[in-house]
C-alpha cells in the first residue's frame, strides 16, 4: 500500500535520523520513560507483592485493586493528573500514570509467583529451621521469579504503548511524531512512528520472554521435562494484560 | 527423652486435635505413632519442633520445656523427614542435604564432604549429588529427605509417613535401611504412620492412637499383639484376622500353622530347635 510505503520512506529518510527531533532521539526518550516508569513501579510493586505473597495479608485488597486499576483509562488519567499537578509538573504526572499502569501486572506476578509454590516445600523449609527472611530469600524469591518476570513482561508492554501519550504533553517520545502528524496531516509520520513503537514493543517482549525463561530455576525446568502437568494455567492467570491490549492503546 | 505432659491442642477453628496427651519417648529408641487418618499424629509430631504450639500442657526435651526454646534454634537441632520429602526443587541433591548445616555456619566444603558420606549412609549413589529432585525417583527423593534430616547429626529425628508415597517394594527396602541406620546411629526417632505393619516392624515403642490423639494402647509390638487392650486395638492391629490370626492344625502328627484366611503360614517347632 502507498501509505505503508510512505511510512517506511519516513522511517528510512536519513534526514529523520539526525539532529533535533530525530528518530533516535524519540526512541531514546521513549525507552527512557519506559525504563523509569518500570523502575518506579517495580520499586513499589515487587516488595509489596512479595509481602502479600509471603504473609497472605492484604491479598483480597490487592486482587480488587489490581483488577480495578486495569480498567483505568490511561488517557483520561494522564490529563487528570496533568491538570491537577499543573503543566510545570507534567513529567511527574506522566511518570505517576505510567507507574500506576505498570503496578498491577508486576504486583500480580510477584504475589502469584509466591502463591504458586507448593506449600509443602515452604513448610519443609520452615521445619528445617529457616527464618522467615531466609524462606523468602532462598525459597520463595527464586521459585517465584518466573511468574514475576511474566508480570514485568506484561507491564513493560503496557508502558511502552502508553508512553505514546507523552507526545500530547511534551515534544518527546515516539508519541510526538504521531501527535504532530495528526495536527499537520502527515500520515507517513504517524504510521512510521507507530511501526517503530510496534517494533520496540516486540523487541522488549522478546527480551523479557528470554529473561522469563532464564529465570526459571534449573531444577524446576528439569521437572517440567518429566512432568507436563506444570502450571501453564497459573502462568497465564498471573499476567492478565495480554499483548492484545497494546494494540488497543496504540490506536489512541 | 521427650516428654508430653497433658498436652492439648485446640486449633483456632475449634478442632480439638489433641486432648490431654501424656507420653514419655525414650532416647535412642524408635517410637511410632500409629492411627487412622485425622487422629492427630502429625499434630503431635510437629509439636516437638514447634511447627505447632500446644495450647495446653508442657512438652519437654531432656527436661527443657520447648516453649522456652526459640523455634528456629529448636528446629535446627531436630531432623525432620516428611512424606513428599519436601526437597527444595531448585536445589541439587547435595545442596538440599547441606541446607541446614550451611544455615548454621558450617563451611561449605565440610558440609559437602559430610553430605557425600550421608549419601552413602542412606544408600544413594554419589553420582546423584548434582541432580535435581525432579530427576530422582520417589524412593531416591525419600533417601535424600532422610539424609537431609541427618545432616546436622541431630539427636532427634522426626519422620512423618516418610515412606507413604512409594511403592510397597521400595517401602520395604527403605524400612530395612532405616532399621540398619538406627542400629548404627541410635537416634531418638519419632515415626508417624497409619500402617500397623510398619509400626510393628520399626517401633521399639508403638503408640496406637484414636481420634483426638487418645492413646488406645502403648507398648512393644509383642505386648500389644499378645494383649490387645480393647476391641478397637484388636481390630486395628488385625489380631482377629488375616496373617495375625494364626492357629495350629494337626497334619499327620506334624503341627503346622495356618493364618486367618486358611493359608499355610509355617511349621511349629519348639524354641531352640531348628
Ligand atoms: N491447621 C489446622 N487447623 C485446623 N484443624 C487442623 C489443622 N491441622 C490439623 N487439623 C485437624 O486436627 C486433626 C488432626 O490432624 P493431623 O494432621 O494431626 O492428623 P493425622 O493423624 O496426621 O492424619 P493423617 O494420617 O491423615 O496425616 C484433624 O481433625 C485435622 O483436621
Ligand atoms: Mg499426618
Amino acid at each position: 500500500m502507498n501509505l505503508f510505503a510512505d511510512a517506511f520512506a519516513w522511517i528510512l529518510n536519513p534526514g529523520n535520523w539526525e539532529g533535533r527531533n530525530s528518530i533516535p532521539q524519540f526512541i531514546g526518550e521513549h525507552l527512557w520513560y519506559t525504563v523509569l516508569a518500570m523502575i518506579l513501579a517495580s520499586a513499589i510493586a515487587i516488595p509489596l507483592g512479595w509481602y502479600i505473597g509471603h504473609t497472605g495479608r492484604g491479598r483480597d485488597i490487592a486482587v480488587a485493586a489490581t483488577g480495578a486499576a486495569r480498567a483505568l483509562p490511561s488517557f483520561g488519567l494522564l490529563f487528570l493528573f496533568v491538570m491537577i499537578g499543573g503543566v510545570a509538573n507534567r513529567d511527574s504526572s506522566v511518570m505517576i500514570v505510567l507507574a500506576l499502569l505498570a503496578i498491577p501486572p508486576i504486583l500480580a506476578g510477584a504475589y502469584a509467583g509466591f502463591e504458586a509454590i507448593d506449600r509443602r516445600v515452604i513448610d519443609a523449609a520452615r521445619s528445617m529451621g529457616m527464618t522467615e527472611r531466609q524462606i523468602v530469600a532462598r525459597v520463595e524469591i527464586p521459585l517465584g521469579l518466573p511468574l514475576l518476570w511474566g508480570g514485568l513482561r506484561n507491564a513493560v508492554l503496557q508502558v511502552v504503548a502508553t508512553v505514546v501519550l507523552v507526545g500530547f504533553v511534551r515534544n518527546a517520545t515516539l508519541g510526538y511524531p504521531i501527535v504532530q502528524g495528526i495536527q499537520i496531516n502527515r500520515f507517513d509520520q504517524m504510521l512510521g512512528a507507530s511501526v517503530l513503537i510496534i517494533v520496540l514493543a516486540l523487541l522488549l517482549d522478546a527480551i523479557f520472554a528470554l529473561l522469563e525463561r532464564y529465570a526459571t530455576p534449573a531444577g524446576v525446568r528439569a521437572g517440567r521435562n518429566r512432568d507436563h502437568r506444570t502450571s501453564s494455567t497459573r502462568r497465564r492467570a498471573a499476567g492478565g494484560a495480554t499483548p492484545a491490549s497494546t494494540e488497543k492503546e496504540m490506536s489512541v | 527423652m521427650i516428654e508430653f505432659r497433658s498436652i492439648e491442642k485446640l486449633f483456632p477453628d475449634g478442632t480439638r486435635a489433641v486432648d490431654d496427651f501424656s507420653l514419655v519417648i525414650p532416647s535412642h529408641k524408635t517410637t511410632v505413632f500409629v492411627g487412622s487418618s485425622g487422629c492427630g499424629k502429625t499434630t503431635l509430631l510437629r509439636m516437638i519442633n514447634r511447627m505447632v504450639d500446644a495450647t495446653g500442657g508442657e512438652l519437654l526435651i531432656d527436661d527443657e520445656n520447648v516453649a522456652s526454646i526459640e523455634p528456629v534454634r529448636l528446629r535446627r537441632r531436630i531432623g525432620y523427614v516428611m512424606q513428599n520429602s519436601g526437597l527444595l526443587p531448585h536445589r541439587t541433591v547435595i545442596d538440599n542435604i547441606t541446607t541446614v548445616p550451611r544455615l548454621t555456619g558450617v563451611p561449605t566444603k565440610d558440609a559437602r564432604a559430610r553430605a557425600l558420606e550421608l549419601m552413602d549412609t542412606v544408600g544413594l549413589d554419589r553420582a546423584m549429588a548434582e541432580r535435581y529432585p525432579a530427576q530422582l525417583s520417589g524412593g531416591q527423593q525419600q533417601r535424600v529427605g532422610v539424609a537431609r534430616g541427618l545432616a546436622i547429626d541431630p539427636n532427634i529425628l522426626l519422620m512423618d509417613e516418610p515412606f507413604g508415597a512409594v511403592d510397597p517394594i521400595v517401602r520395604a527396602e527403605l524400612q530395612q535401611e532405616l532399621l540398619r541406620l538406627q542400629r548404627e546411629l541410635g537416634k531418638t526417632v519419632v515415626f508417624v504412620t497409619h500402617d500397623i505393619d510398619e509400626a510393628f516392624l520399626l517401633g521399639d515403642q508403638v503408640v496406637i492412637l484414636e481420634k483426638g490423639a487418645r492413646i488406645a494402647q502403648k507398648g512393644t509390638p509383642e505386648e500389644i499383639l499378645a494383649n490387645p487392650a480393647s476391641d478397637f486395638v484388636a481390630s486395628f492391629i488385625g489380631a482377629d484376622r488375616g496373617k495375625r490370626a494364626l492357629s495350629i492344625r494337626d497334619v499327620d502328627g506334624e503341627r503346622v500353622v495356618v493364618d486367618g484366611d486358611g493359608n499355610l503360614a509355617g511349621r511349629l517347632t519348639e524354641p531352640g530347635a531348628a
